[in-house]
């Protein structure tokens, strides 16, 4: 069992420009370890990290994007699996924190933590999909996971985190909103 | 704003061309269409729309994606039209809550009114679910446009200019299917 700010800060080296859609405990521990404009964090409602993620994709099929959804958030929106393989965007790496619970909502389990989101998202019609549960694997895996022609899923296995300061004012200012679309938008 | 029951009962008699709804949207610059089938724009609009060039059509599996996936081409500078049944505008509403009211960003909707009667206004419609649509649309503060006969099509292009020039979201609503072209 891994991480997930383990897995971010290893996933970090590998993130240049590409825009990173993160939320809740995600986007607490993504920002912590690599603040900077090309994060998109105002989701709007839960589940939707996975479609904001394909919307920004087909906007941008020149740049890649990469979403760290969490397990309860993508069960919220499983469907997007489908839709996302059907769009088939190229750029799009898809990833997903499963520590088995709702841990911005206290903690309590998701309904099934035995799911396996790979082999969903594999069945979908994902190009390609990954799972891991040993950091050193992940680091070893990760630039070929990036690499890979979309839509790309991976399963992280994690354990749920050290209590996280949810700070949703700041997460969701307007101004990370305006500096986000500065930094996107076609130039 | 809403026409006398009269008038509108009056109009219901015309005819709405899906062609012309098309010709709106396109002169919108409205690239991609996002939407689940609707019965009511079935044939008049979905289908001619995905097998026209000038569209990328995503089909999703339910309607609330729509709203992450117009804002993620919103960032990108590229317009959207969502077109989608009354009861997923109803489904999706915490997602329109959060993403284009809170958020403030130009998410255009086309929302089919399954079974209105179309010689009535959404308010007057004996479907509760019709009925209840632009009460909500305006409580949320969304601008929106009844388009029931071909006079009402001139509605969708300002509309939608003004929703990307100002970025607020705005919704149309159909209310009689469109015929082919």
């Amino acid at each position: 069992m891994m991480k997930r700010d383990e897995c971010f800060r290893i996933l970090a080296r590998h993130i240049t420009d590409e825009a990173v859609v993160a939320t809740y405990s995600s986007a607490v521990d993504w920002v912590e370890i690599n603040p900077r404009p090309l994060n998109y964090l105002s989701i709007g409602a839960m589940g939707l990290d996975s479609s904001h993620g394909l919307g920004l994709a087909l906007g941008r099929p020149d740049r890649r994007v990469v979403v760290l959804q969490g397990d309860g958030s993508l069960l919220m929106n499983l469907g997007s699996l489908v839709t996302i393989a059907a769009a088939a965007p190229k750029n799009l790496v898809h990833f997903v924190a499963h520590n088995d619970t709702y841990e911005a909502n206290g903690g309590h389990p998701i309904p099934n933590p035995a799911v396996d989101f790979a082999n969903i998202a594999r069945a979908a019609g994902y190009a390609a999909t990954y799972d891991f549960s040993d950091l050193r694997m992940f680091e070893q895996q990760v630039a070929h996971v990036l690499e890979q022609q979309g839509p790309v899923f991976a399963t992280l296995h994690v354990e749920p985190s050290k209590p996280l300061n949810y700070d949703y004012p700041a997460l969701y200012d307007p101004e990370k909103r305006k500096a986000f679309k500065a930094a996107w938008r076609p130039g | 704003m809403e026409a006398p029951a009269a008038s509108r009962a009056e109009a219901g008699r015309g005819e709405l061309s899906g062609g012309g709804i098309i010709a709106a949207i396109k002169a919108s610059g409205i690239q991609y269409v996002l939407s689940v089938p609707d019965i009511t724009t079935s044939a008049g609009l979905l289908a001619p729309i995905a097998h026209d060039k000038d569209f990328r059509l995503v089909r999703v599996c339910k309607e609330d994606e729509c709203i992450g996936i117009a804002a993620g081409l919103a960032y990108s500078d590229r317009r959207a039209l969502i077109l989608i049944q009354h009861t997923g505008f109803l489904d999706s509403i915490n997602a329109i809550r959060g993403v284009a009211v809170e958020y403030k960003l130009p998410i255009c909707m086309m929302v089919g009114l399954l079974q209105h009667d179309p010689d009535k206004t959404p308010r007057q419609s004996s479907r509760y679910g019709v009925r209840i649509v632009e009460p909500i649309l305006d409580d949320m503060g969304i601008a929106h446009h009844f388009i029931s006969v071909d006079a009402d099509v001139g509605q969708i292009k300002p509309a939608i200019e003004e929703a990307y020039a100002e970025s607020h979201p705005v919704a149309f609503l159909i209310g009689r299917s469109p015929k082919q072209s």
